[in-house]
């Protein structure tokens, strides 16, 4: 087996992680939950796919992919921000809704190939012993798009007024509104972006690391993963990327992926109709019941350092509470 | 490229005639709410580098006013000039720039994020990246200029309510307000964080600056004020007066619109029977650290016990602890009966009742109507519980017959509690306490926040409560409200009982000396936990 290969393959698939959490991180920044990642990711793989397979231009697909991963966040945005329905419940219905759709939409897609994003190796950074093959050679596009986001979602957030402006809608939206900012206007752009970001993530598995239509199998659960990294990242950009690379090589996508029979002398569990694969079916059910158990202990959300009006809908000038 | 916005400073190019030198012109303002007319034909002036006093109760219109001024509402007819221009504000955003800042009660502040940050918040500037270290030193010389004493680089949440509040009075600073109104200011503050308030708004008015300061509060006003307007039910009942020569008892009926009783009647103190007997309680806050280091005291029938302290010197984790809602050592007993670390309705059962110092979340259930919080301590007997079921209409009964007999100024019964004002709210709780029929009241901050007429019918209640022979143990900031009301008054400091005075001996200065933990000569300001 090849070492080298697998961590390439890890950095490939952990793109995927990273562009779906930073997504959510921003959503959730601005104090909307969104669990209806794997939905706008299933839809933005079957929308960047079949573009794609229609058009023959894999860069339109990727557009499309965001387009409808955007507009999928828009209608969670009208139903949570506007409408003030429970996000959880929202979220939920948002990954049935993407996830069914996505099938639907999907049929007839298996077994088509498409023109792939462009891959291509860095000069001179290529070249830096040992990370320099993994990190630089043979990458895809996004995967170097990834690298530029990661540092620049971050600086957004803790380094620039718009970012200041996001952070006080997240975690105190009555005085961010009573400075004037527009805590409904800023709330819809960061979850629509969010789910660009989350169909950008979902084209990344299609046009990019594994291209191909694979019903519901194509995301297989990573949108829920991506909701959990956004937890233990505790809601940094930087922290989210290095958990998805990590995560994402040492996670049956990438292990499997790459038909690694064994790892360090034991058989990959990961295989397809090996024992482990139970553990991605588990994963949706557990997320949301973390999730949900997160939400209802102010203590424990203080002490991971949720943003503080995460999950609540803003009302202007309400008394009480 | 990052300069603090300067006003404009009122320089000597033109001898100021009367008309420009009046920072603020509101004429003839004139707002309606359904049902109710906050402003009828106000006229307002505010000079410059004045501080004016707008006093008046609860719903006299003066925040309505103010809120006019500060562009939260559109008057309905009207004037307001600033600085001889006439304006008409469509957001707060407009008064701002107009050189216009008002400071809420509630502050508008982002717990989680720095002073620094907060002050920036919704500014234009710094265009697009914060430039944090050199935004600190410039709001850390702003806060300087003015002895805003607050660190820039903390974060909110680490601070005290007080230096909240300078942070709230920095933001509108640091966009350029020349005139900055208060809306209560002091009700939060320790007292020397009041004066430490008292000295900025000097300092401010010492630059052309000028300060609206909204209050109910007799004696600050004439402290603090040059001139004074009285405001009662939406109409001027005193237009900037001279705050030299102006009375308290004056203002008083201005305010009220009758005389008020600034002594209270009492009935001669009898001792009964010992019905409270505190004895070494220690008890910890919520922070884990001692608040309690072996308290001991008695309260009998028919007496009141004031206890005089500095906020955060163990007094309410006391309340607490006698009311079954904390755990502590030592030994509780009412009339005899051990209660510490019973059930809050053990201690109920034995016939304590409690006025918490927090009104909306430990005093009522603020979703709840009125009615349901009436009755929340009464619905396991009869009539109110028929069974186990509630029965509605004896309940609606009850509520219809406190809400007349204590004045409680709600709709209809079935109005939620949150949407009462501070008075009525307390007026709801003690209606409910006192219908108990209690043998020990334990009272804390009953009167804070409320306006005059609401702290005299407290005042009242509970001395009626006393001649019918209950055990009062009141605990307040209010060191007049104590002396006023106690026939003995505890002082406590740093969780101890320092020392004990009946009514006769009760002397302010002695008294304040050792709230503060002082002995003599070292006056060392107790630190004021926030």
């Amino acid at each position: 087996m090849d070492l080298g290969l697998i961590l390439a393959g890890g950095i490939a698939s952990g793109t995927v992680l990273l562009f779906a959490a930073i997504g959510e991180i921003f959503a959730e920044r601005a104090g909307i939950l969104n669990l209806g990642v794997e939905g706008m990711m299933l839809m933005g793989a079957v929308a960047g796919f079949s573009t794609t397979l229609t058009t023959g231009n894999p860069w339109i697909g990727l557009v499309a992919a965001m387009t409808v991963g955007g507009l999928l966040a828009l209608l969670h945005a009208v139903v949570t921000i506007h409408l003030r329905a429970d996000q959880v419940v929202s979220g939920l219905a948002l990954t049935f809704l993407g996830t069914g759709l996505a099938r639907v939409l999907g049929e007839g897609l298996a077994n088509t190939n498409v023109a792939r994003l462009p891959a291509f190796t860095v000069p001179v950074l290529s070249n830096i012993p040992i990370v320099g093959p993994i990190v630089f050679r043979d990458q895809s596009v996004l995967v170097y798009v990834g690298f530029v986001l990661v540092p620049l979602a971050w600086f957004w957030i803790e380094g620039t007024r718009p970012g200041l402006h996001l952070r006080a809608v997240g975690e105190a939206p009555a005085a961010a509104d009573a400075q004037g900012i527009g805590v409904y206007r800023l709330r819809y752009a960061y979850v629509v972006l969010g789910g660009v970001l989350a169909g950008l993530a979902g084209a990344t598995i299609t046009l990019a690391v594994a291209p191909g239509w694979f019903g519901d199998q194509t995301v297989n659960g990573r949108g829920w993963i991506a909701i959990g990294l956004v937890i233990f990242a505790r809601w940094n950009p930087i922290r989210a990327a290095i958990g998805g690379y990590l995560f994402a090589t040492i996670t049956p996508f990438n292990l499997g992926l790459q038909g690694v029979d064994r790892i360090l002398g034991f058989e990959n569990p990961f295989l397809p109709g090996r024992s482990a694969t139970f553990f991605l079916d588990m994963l949706p059910y557990l997320f949301v019941i973390a999730v949900v158990i997160l939400g209802s202990r102010q203590a424990a959300r203080r002490r991971i350092g949720a943003p503080a009006a995460l999950g609540i809908p803003y009302v202007r000038g309400e008394r009480g509470r | 490229m990052t300069v603090a916005p300067e006003p404009p400073e009122p320089s000597g190019d033109a001898p100021p005639t009367a008309a420009d030198s009046l920072a603020v012109q509101a004429i003839g303002i004139v707002k309606e709410f359904p049902g109710v007319v906050a402003n009828d034909h106000v006229d307002f002036d505010l000079r410059r580098g004045e501080v004016h006093a707008l006093l008046g109760e609860n719903g006299a219109g003066k925040s309505t006013l103010m809120n006019i001024l500060a562009g939260l509402y559109r008057p309905d007819a009207g004037e307001v000039r600033v600085e001889g221009r006439p304006v008409d504000f469509g957001s707060p955003r407009d008064a701002i720039a107009a050189g216009l800042g008002m400071v809420h009660q509630h502050f508008t502040l982002v717990p989680s994020q720095t002073v620094t940050e907060n002050v920036l918040l919704g500014l234009d500037r710094p265009r697009f990246l914060l430039h944090e270290r050199e935004s600190e030193a410039e709001i850390g010389r702003l806060a300087e200029r003015f002895g805003l004493r607050v660190p820039p680089g903390a974060r909110i949440w680490q601070l005290s309510v007080g230096e909240q509040q300078r942070v709230e009075i920095l933001k509108m600073l640091y966009r350029g307000a020349r005139i900055l109104i208060m809306d209560e200011p002091t009700a939060v503050l320790a007292p020397q964080e009041a004066d430490e308030l008292f000295a900025t708004l000097r300092s401010m008015t010492a630059e052309g600056r000028s300060v609206v300061f909204i209050s109910h509060k007799l004696g600050e006003v004439l402290a603090i004020a040059d001139r004074i307007t009285v405001m009662r039910r939406g109409k001027v009942t005193a237009a900037g007066i001279p705050a030299t020569g102006a009375t308290k008892a004056d203002l008083a009926r201005r305010m009220v619109g009758r005389s008020v009783l600034e002594t209270l009647e009492r009935t001669p103190f009898e001792p009964g029977e010992v019905v409270l007997s505190v004895r070494d309680v220690v008890a910890d806050n919520d922070r884990l650290l001692p608040a309690l280091r072996g308290v001991s005291l008695d309260v009998r029938a028919g007496e009141i016990v004031g206890i005089a302290a500095v906020a955060g010197n163990g007094q309410s984790e006391l309340a607490e602890v006698i009311t079954g809602l904390r755990p502590c050592g030592g030994e509780v007993l009412v009339r005899g009966h051990a209660v510490a670390n019973r059930s809050a309705s053990t201690v109920l059962r034995r016939g304590v009742a409690h006025v918490p110092e927090d009104r909306t979340s430990v005093g009522t259930a603020p979703n709840l109507s009125l009615t349901d919080n009436l009755i929340m301590k009464r619905y396991r007997q009869p009539p109110v519980a028929r069974g186990w079921l509630v029965d509605e209409s004896s309940a609606r009964a009850i509520a219809l017959d406190l809400r007349d007999t204590y004045r409680i100024a709600a709709p209809t019964v079935d109005t939620e509690v949150r949407l009462l004002s501070g008075g009525n709210l307390q007026r709801a709780i003690l209606a409910r306490e006192i219908e108990t029929r209690p043998g020990l009241l334990v009272a804390v901050q009953p009167t804070r926040g409320l306006d005059v007429g609401a702290i005299e019918t407290v005042h009242r209640l509970l001395l009626d409560l006393r001649a019918k022979g209950a055990a009062i143990l009141l605990i307040s900031e209010e060191l007049d409200e104590i002396l006023a009301l106690s026939d003995r008054v505890d002082v406590m400091y740093e969780g101890r009982v320092v020392g004990s005075f009946t009514a006769a001996e009760a002397d302010i200065g002695r008294i304040g000396l050792l709230m503060t933990g002082g002995s003599e000569a070292d006056h060392a300001p107790a630190e004021a936990a926030g």
